[in-house]
């Protein structure tokens, strides 16, 4: 059987670095350097460092600790879908 | 866009009349997946459709072999814009489940090992269209692609034949699912372009 | 703002591999600067509108408002091979950047600093070694480069070894397909002895850099933190698989 990788999804996923450009479509401060606590299992570390699956329709952000869906990203054109719905809480130094 | 790159093209064939608008055709089988890829084993693998009485009927993997088998052979869309021709599958019609479940549902929540989820009306996963399928190309279905066993509904965009499928709820209204949630069409005609929200 | 696409020219190209090429972009508009580690998102648009965007790794500080990225030729890519390989001088594209606050270092800090790149992941470690030589800073770099054969290596003649006047760098190169010859090490993937020995004891808190595909950085900063780093001073920026951001 043929397949286009030979990578499995894991072995593909990003991290929320590459979500920078697109957020700032989106937001006026840049979400990737603030610190997370994951809603679901307490875990703590940099927005950067959720995994981001991009193979897909979409881009989807999960908790590097408990795979929890933490955000979704969808574009057509100039419209855009964007689900924070697992989030958690962020902590944002302003300049 | 006045902007553009000289001897730019992208990665796009002709477009070919028997496709869909806006799809190209691939002879790969893309892995697409918006999380990590669940190990289901046959030994534990339970499906189960939930009527909307909240009634349940589950099937284990041997008796889900036992019913008879079809062999599919369809083209299958992807709204991500490939699509695939000629692809093969064996698996168990919907028709054939759902002929031991006591219904009058119009809606269908399908749901997977994992978090995916994606909605259907149930005249689309009746009627000979649509198929809990094992094995493509005559191999069982490898885990990247949905093993041991996933959704199969050719007619609809790809995102809706859900992979690592666990069961199906059926309700008396639309619920959406996982990409249907996040800006995807609710139905997802290819021949109808029917990507978003809208459309 | 840094949401906002903006065109740019190809004044410059340099061959880094058989796949790799560096190229330099002046910015219309002009440049605000950026952070080593930062990266550009870059759009290409065909005569008939059709666009693709990918992410690259800014490669070297900027000079006025010319930016460098490397970029990494991706079989089967569809971006990538453009760049690499059809893009001549005069040709535009579109940039968005400098992006992302986090996988950055500061040229003003002093602490010690343990870059770990595979493959492409080097290009935004290099972007550190010539922030760090262009400010002049004295802070300790041990830097681990692993890399398939010596003909994959990126910027060759400008990263050591041996060190070409980076007082306070040391670059330790693991080859994991094939050694240059006369070499001690056998070719093998980076591991966390060649983590122990060539980085930089934990007690010393040094901040580590990784970067490359996905299952080298897992595997580096699980070893880095095996080794009793701090996994918070640990940062990583995963790549596609085959090299450069998908």
């Amino acid at each position: 059987m043929t397949t286009s990788s030979r990578f499995l999804p894991e072995e593909r996923r990003l991290d929320a670095n590459m979500l920078a450009g697109p957020l700032s479509e989106i937001f006026a401060v840049d979400l990737t350097p603030a610190f997370r606590r994951c809603s679901m299992c307490g875990h703590g570390g940099a927005f950067a460092q959720l995994h981001v699956y991009v193979d897909c329709p979409g881009l989807v952000a999960r908790c590097p600790n408990c795979q929890s869906l933490v955000l979704r990203l969808v574009r057509n054109g100039n419209t855009v879908w964007l689900d924070l719905g697992g989030t958690g809480c962020l902590r944002l130094h302003l300049e | 866009m006045s902007l553009f790159s000289r001897g730019f093209r992208g990665r796009r064939s002709a477009q070919e009349t028997r496709l869909p608008p806006g799809q190209y055709l691939t002879e790969d089988f893309p892995v697409l997946s918006a999380g990590p890829t669940p190990r289901v084993d046959t030994d534990t693998w339970v499906f189960t459709i939930t009527a909307e009485s909240g009634q349940a009927t589950s099937w284990t993997w041997p008796e889900f072999l036992a019913f008879e088998q079809e062999h599919p052979h369809t083209d299958i869309h992807c709204v991500t814009r490939w699509s695939k021709t000629g692809t093969h599958w064996t698996g168990v019609s919907l028709d054939t489940l759902l002929a031991a479940v006591d219904t009058a549902a119009d809606y269908a929540l399908v749901y997977s090992y994992g978090d995916y989820t994606t909605n259907l009306p149930m005249e689309d996963l009746t009627g000979g269209q649509a198929w809990i399928v094992h094995e493509y190309e005559d191999e069982p279905l490898p885990p990247e692609h949905g093993g041991p066993a996933r959704l199969l509904v050719p007619h609809l965009y790809f995102w809706k034949s859900a992979k690592w499928v666990r069961g199906i709820r059926l309700l008396d209204h639309n619920e959406p699912g996982f990409w249907e949630l996040a800006g995807y069409h609710d139905y997802g005609d290819p021949w109808r372009e029917q990507r978003y929200w809208g459309d | 703002m840094a949401g906002h696409w903006r065109s740019a020219e190809l004044v410059g190209a340099r061959r880094e591999t058989d796949t790799a090429r560096s190229l330099t972009l002046r910015m219309e508009g002009g440049w605000p600067g950026h952070r080593p580690g930062q990266h550009v998102d870059v759009r290409l648009t065909a005569e008939d509108g059709y666009t693709a965007q990918r992410s690259y790794s800014l490669s070297a500080p900027a000079e006025g408002d010319t930016i460098e990225i490397t970029v990494q030729r991706v079989l089967e890519g569809e971006v990538s091979p453009y760049l690499v390989d059809i893009m001549e001088i005069g040709d535009r594209l579109e940039v968005r950047g400098p992006l992302g606050g986090w996988f950055v270092w500061d040229p003003a800090s002093t602490d010690p600093v343990v870059p770990v790149g595979g493959g492409a992941g080097i290009v935004p470690l290099m972007c550190m070694v010539r922030a760090r030589r262009k400010e002049r800073s004295k802070a300790l770099f041990r830097m681990l480069y692993s890399v398939r054969s010596p003909e994959e290596r990126y910027y060759s003649g400008e990263l050591g070894p041996p060190a070409s006047g980076d007082g306070g760098l040391d670059v330790f190169v693991a080859y994991t397909r094939r050694v240059p010859e006369g070499a001690a090490r056998h070719p093998g993937r980076l591991g966390i002895a060649d983590l122990n020995t060539h980085g930089l004891p934990p007690e010393l808190g040094p901040l580590c850099f990784v970067c490359g595909p996905t299952g080298f950085v897992e595997a580096a900063a699980d070893a880095l933190v095996a080794l009793g780093h701090d996994p918070r001073k640990i940062k990583t920026e995963r790549f596609g698989p085959t090299g450069g951001h998908p």
